[in-house]
């Protein structure tokens, strides 16, 4: 716990009282008491954000008096980068506009790719589907019916060969979401990119490796906490040591919020998990400053505006609390939270769905005054299938006209000073403090994960907002107020037919048959060896076998036989 | 009294969304009924097998990973296979109207999308588990 308060005086926004504010004040108090609040749909929730914390009516001078400009805010581009990790922020270079997209076989996502770079797209991110993110291949029992259909298949090094065909995965930077078997995505993109002639030395992006979050909320896992702790610090020394431009984990609130959660549990449930990584990559007698800087993160931009916008200035503040104080980082890279954010899939609705573009927006520019480094706006159609082209183009030009129109990038940390946003973003802090003390309570966070606490607390907020829907205390436009009856969306989706799984089931059969049988067994042998040693880094092993066209299906199945698979208990 | 009905929340395949499953089977629990909820990642057989012997007088299944149209008809197969099929199945998720409609032609007995109110999913397990009990007692 950082207490940053003690032994200090405030300095801060609060101005002595002056006479007439105060007489204006008192005058405002009797007129706004005569007022009446409206009634309707919407009015439940006048007095609190939609994760539940509370609201005045007005915020002052008294709700900062504890403020210290110097300790909480001091300038951005420093310590503790309440107003953002750079000196001029969106002056000098705009976020990464960063659409996440894969969808049937790697054909047919590389042709979304070359789209979306021609559309002046500035990096890649890889969406894969569920037998992927699971570890089954295509041809496996358990991918019926999911093959293509979240995300795009990707077996082995030979569909990672065509998903970037035609790419500099030199010059390009690509994020990968996966988590589960993230090391052997990781080790298939190093091949890729090798067989290429570029070297693991010279390729940038983020691969997403955030284990700890799919317990508690994403349900991707594969092998039990405790064994996939060592695959991440294997990963964590790997990059350190041999990929100088990778980002080896990019801490994830987004999924912990879709789960349900509230804004203060996405904030202090993520930072935890950041927190853990720490120290795990500390207990394995790393200098913590030589991992730091490559942790990033990933946060959800909600509809609830302010509240989204507090929630990454809070983030940052802490972060670089806990960095320094905590960890005794000393490089001030090591104190910076930088992060991606993509707007709320769970507050994009079924009914009248190109409304979704609207939300879109205002999510959008909630992590733009939040100071977002790179950002993904939802495609209006997302919540009844995979995006169509046209709609990843909207959802694009959204950032487009957000950066280039609007002017609201030429002023670093707009909100910054005012009275609601700091006295928020100080209660969001405090708020995640109280709830590091209860995780640390149980002995660290993968104590809790395995106590069940991440996964109650999660349930009963959404359970909570669910229930302030059916009593209209909160609306969703044409959900639950302003409904059109015979609600046909109108809209053209993407349709992944049956023929991707067959013929990706084809693809990996004739894989199998036609490589070096030997060698592939051989690769399996040694990672197999290798997980029961852990001195003996999995990375390098992992790249022999995809090489050598092991699947990824064969890979996981291999480290499964000695690390076992996680189950949880079902509770609601 | 009437011994409360008993129903089944599942998720089937490798789809891990699991907010809709855990808020349905708490309405259904807070409205007075039995729940049992499957947990994540289960076969078609095991959540027919589940139904069976928890004597259940529904099934609802939730799926949002786009694999609806395998795995709702691999289960209508199942309770029609091991002669279950007076178990009212019905489900949710992100499902387009149309496939809705192509499911309910199979034998699903209704599905509820993204906004859909508690109180009306409610009033259906009420109205047609209780139904189903009526009749097989």
């Amino acid at each position: 716990m950082i207490d940053s308060r003690a032994n200090s005086k405030p300095s801060g926004l609060s101005a002595p009282p002056d006479h007439e504010f105060v007489h204006q004040k008192e005058q405002w108090e009797a007129a706004a008491s005569r007022g009446k609040s409206r009634t309707g749909p919407g009015s439940g929730a006048l007095d609190r954000t939609i994760s539940d914390l509370p609201l005045k009516t007005i915020y002052g001078p008294e709700d900062v008096r504890d403020l210290d400009l110097a300790r909480d805010l001091s300038y951005p581009g420093q310590y503790p980068y309440t107003r953002g990790i750079h000196p001029n922020m969106y002056r000098d270079r705009l976020w990464t506009m960063r659409q996440f997209a894969g969808f049937g076989n790697a054909q047919q996502t590389n042709e979304r790719y070359h789209f979306l770079l021609s559309q002046g797209q500035m990096g890649l991110s890889v969406a894969f589907d569920m037998p992927t993110l699971m570890g089954f291949d295509s041809d496996a029992q358990q991918a019926r019916g999911e093959v293509g259909k979240c995300g795009v298949a990707v077996d082995s090094l030979a569909d990672m060969e065509v998903l970037f065909d035609g790419i500099d995965m030199g010059e390009i930077t690509t994020s990968m979401t996966i988590n589960g078997p993230a090391c052997i995505a990781l080790a298939q993109y190093v091949a890729a990119a090798e067989k290429k002639g570029i070297p693991r030395k010279a390729l940038g992006g983020t691969i997403q490796a955030d284990i700890l979050k799919e317990y508690i909320a994403q349900k991707e896992w594969i092998f039990p906490p405790r064994p996939h702790m060592r695959i991440i610090v294997d990963m964590m020394k790997f990059c350190r040591d041999e990929m100088p431009k990778w980002n080896t984990i990019s801490i994830s609130g987004y999924h912990i919020r879709e789960a349900g959660s509230t804004a203060v549990q996405e904030l202090a449930f993520t930072l935890a998990d950041g927190f853990a990584y720490v120290e795990a990559g500390i207990k394995a007698g790393m200098d913590v400053d030589s991992f730091a800087s490559r942790l990033s993160f990933f946060f959800n931009a909600h509809i609830d505006f302010f509240e989204e916008i507090c929630k990454y200035r809070a983030a940052r503040r802490i972060y670089a609390r806990h960095m320094r104080e905590r960890y005794g980082a000393k490089d001030p890279r090591s104190w910076q939270l930088r992060f991606h954010t993509q707007t709320a899939g769970c507050s994009a609705t079924a009914q009248q769905p190109e409304n979704n573009i609207v939300r879109v927006a205002y999510e959008a520019l909630a992590a733009v005054l939040g100071g977002t480094q790179s950002l993904h706006t939802n495609s209006m159609d997302e919540v009844l299938a995979l995006p169509t082209e046209k709609s990843v183009e909207i959802a694009l030009r959204t950032q487009q006209v957000l950066a280039y129109e609007t002017n609201a990038t030429n002023v670093v940390d707009p909100l910054g000073g005012s009275y609601f946003i700091e006295s928020l973003t100080d209660q969001m802090e405090r708020e995640a403090e109280a709830y590091f003390r209860q995780i640390e309570e149980f002995g660290g966070v993968i104590e809790a994960i395995e106590a069940g606490f991440f996964q109650r607390e999660i349930a009963d907020a959404s359970y909570r907002y669910q229930r302030s829907l059916e009593t209209k205390d909160r609306v969703i436009v044409g959900v639950n107020c302003f409904e059109k009856p015979e609600d046909d969306h109108g809209i053209d989706l993407l349709k992944i037919g049956d023929e991707i799984e067959r013929g990706q089931a084809r693809s990996v059969e004739r894989l199998r048959a036609g490589r070096d049988a030997g060698k592939t067994q051989e690769a399996l042998r040694r990672l197999k060896r290798a997980c029961t040693d852990p001195a003996d880094n999995l990375m390098p092993h992992l790249i022999e076998c995809v090489n050598a066209y092991a699947t990824e299906g064969e890979i996981v199945e291999a480290m499964v036989e000695v690390y076992g698979r996680y189950t949880e208990s079902p509770a609601f | 009294m009437p011994r409360p009905l008993r129903i089944v929340v599942a998720k089937a395949g490798l789809d891990g969304h699991d907010r809709g499953a855990k808020v349905i089977a708490r309405a259904l629990r807070d409205a007075g009924m039995e729940v049992i909820y499957t947990g994540l990642f289960q076969t078609p057989e095991q959540i027919v097998q589940t139904a069976i012997q928890e004597d259940a007088d529904g099934i609802g299944l939730s799926i949002l990973s786009g694999a609806h149209m395998t795995l709702f008809p691999l289960i209508v197969e199942q309770l029609k296979a091991q002669g279950a099929d007076d178990i009212v199945f019905f489900g949710g998720g992100t499902i387009p109207p149309e496939d809705a409609a192509e499911l309910k032609a199979r034998g699903v007995r209704e599905i509820f999308t993204p906004g859909a109110p508690l109180a009306e999913i409610i009033d259906f397990v009420q109205r047609e588990c209780g139904k189903r009990r009526e009749l097989v007692g």
